[in-house]
């Protein structure tokens, strides 16, 4: 292929990646409900958004549940990096495998599993449940990310610290945390944005109650396509936008 | 060291716990159920039975399995013709942008695919911008009827999968060690054998994990259908959220997510096996 062509190429896969969530935005500025055609520049579609007092408590579901979930499943999925990393233990093979298969296995297998174990446990379906499952399905996310840094680390520095008569939990606290925290924050941001836009999972495991953004939308684009919902959609593709922009951008800074 | 000791045996006690409670615990009660019988009053009674298994083979649900099936491996088809050029290029490319192109493809990669694939129909409606486009462009004189069919559910899940099949050929294509292709050129290999011979071979293992992250979600991504596909396009996961939430018919619904369970098991020992090598988990990422 010569150079056009190539260029070419990434044109058009980038445009079909781009073009569909491009015109989702413009139309989210357009002073028109239903027309294709623009009729000037408005903020309507977002002012109608702060005013939804209905919408500003799913949201803010949304964000209580997905800071939550992303700090615990970061501390969990940290522990298993550096447990895998560190630690000899019968069965570190298979949680190796177990995290793997985590990550591959379709939402919807997960989500049918936490639906019944939560039903045989008799929980009530809403907050609880889906913070639980919120966590479990980071988890794996942040433990790969942690894991792919920490094997760039240098061995002799935990020997140091031991030798020094650090434990093992001073060698985390002061050693480990410090030289991995742009890893770790990375694994934050991502588990957060997951939380966020997790759609299929939340679907079985919270109840009427306990409604989010992710399924609050859903039940609003199956009615239709409104200007309300390209200014939420919007908003939420910048969340995620800054996300991982911030990942990224901590992940290069030490490499 | 006492310390130590404790501390490594709580930390790892916690990992395991949790993923005994939230991750084991689950799937065995979800083999369980499917091998139990849909109940009059509560959601199933305690027999053991292979009647979900046995009706799995009856004529409707075997053919939602086949065109669930026939969807999903069209999707992972053209997913990887339109992905391996594209990683390709990226991988392989000495521009100082690469970082920023390989971003482009990481944000759709992290964007909810709810709100993706929400822009497909806004794109694909009759009064969406895509007709609107062809009319003004003179292609065509009548809107198109684009939505609420088996090709706009085929153009949300390429849209929504392809970066999953991008970044893991990405990872795999970027550590192909080019005096491998130079080698087989200096001994006469033409481009087709170069291709054929070398560089498939060792791409495989990301071909196998892209198709991996493709297939099984195209198969159970229930909101694509629902919302690009109308009543004709229901794929499996849409039978599962059906057998749950509507038909109540548990063990049914247990059995179909076994079923994707097992194919998954196959595929990933594919993928194990290509790879050979334990490879780091992250090159799927």
């Amino acid at each position: 292929m010569n150079r056009l062509t190539r260029i070419a190429y990434l044109t058009a896969v980038y445009l079909f990646f781009y073009f569909p969530i491009g015109v989702l935005i413009v139309y989210s500025f357009n002073n028109a409900s239903y027309s294709l055609l623009w009729h000037g520049f408005t903020l309507d579609w977002y002012k109608e958004l702060l005013t939804d007092t209905d919408l500003q408590s799913v949201a803010w579901h949304s964000l209580s549940v997905g800071l939550l979930a992303a700090t615990l499943a970061t501390i969990l999925g940290t522990l298993t990096a550096v447990s895998l990393y560190r630690y000899r233990f019968r069965g570190r093979q298979l949680l190796h495998g177990m995290i793997f298969v985590m990550i591959v296995s379709p939402d919807i297998v997960m989500a049918i599993s936490l639906l019944i174990l939560f039903s045989t446990l008799k929980a009530p379906l809403g907050f609880w449940t889906l913070l639980l499952s919120h966590i479990t399905f980071c988890m794996p996310f942040v433990a790969v990310t942690v894991y792919s840094r920490i094997a760039g680390l240098d061995k002799n520095i935990f020997e140091a610290a031991k030798d020094l008569g650090a434990s093992d939990f001073t060698i985390l606290w002061r050693v480990i945390i410090p030289l991995l925290w742009p890893a770790i924050l990375a694994g934050w941001l991502l588990s957060f944005t997951l939380s966020l836009d997790d759609v299929i999972i939340s679907f079985f495991v919270t109840g009427p109650d306990f409604d989010i953004l992710p399924l609050k939308i859903f039940s609003m684009v199956k009615l239709g396509v409104k200007p309300e919902i390209n200014a939420l959609c919007t908003v939420m593709f910048g969340l995620t936008l800054l996300m991982v922009l911030l990942a990224q951008l901590v992940l290069r800074k030490k490499q | 060291m006492k310390h130590d000791k404790t501390f490594k045996f709580i930390t790892i006690g916690i990992i395991w716990l949790w993923l005994a409670i939230f991750a084991v615990a689950p799937n065995g009660l979800v083999f369980l159920t499917s091998l139990l019988q849909q109940g009059d009053n509560e959601l199933v009674r305690l027999q053991l039975t292979l009647n979900s298994y046995l009706e799995l083979f009856n004529a409707s649900y075997l053919k939602i399995f086949v065109h669930s099936l026939l969807l999903a491996g069209c999707c992972t088809v053209l997913c990887i013709l339109i992905g391996y050029p594209f990683a390709f290029i990226i991988a392989r490319s000495k521009s100082r942008y690469k970082g920023f192109l390989l971003f482009l493809v990481i944000i759709p990669f992290w964007t909810s695919s709810l709100i993706r694939s929400y822009a497909i129909v806004a794109m694909l409606k009759t009064k969406g911008i895509l007709n609107s486009l062809l009319m003004s462009l003179g292609v065509i004189d009548q809107p198109l009827h684009l939505l609420y069919s088996s090709s706009a559910v085929m153009i949300g899940l390429v849209y929504s999968l392809l970066p999953f099949m991008i970044l893991p050929l990405y990872a795999n294509i970027e550590k192909l060690d080019l005096r491998l292709i130079d080698a087989a050129r200096d001994l006469g290999a033409n481009k087709r054998t170069v291709l054929l011979r070398i560089i498939l071979p060792l791409t495989w293992p990301g071909i196998i994990a892209g198709s991996m992250l493709v297939f099984l979600p195209a198969m159970s991504m229930f909101y694509i259908p629902d919302l690009l596909g109308g009543a004709k396009s229901v794929l499996i996961g849409n039978l599962i959220q059906n057998q749950f939430l509507t038909a109540r018919n548990w063990p049914m619904g247990s059995a179909l997510s076994v079923m994707l369970t097992v194919l998954m098991g196959l595929m990933l020992i594919m993928y194990w096996r290509s790879a050979k090598r334990n490879q780091d988990t992250r090159d799927l990422l």
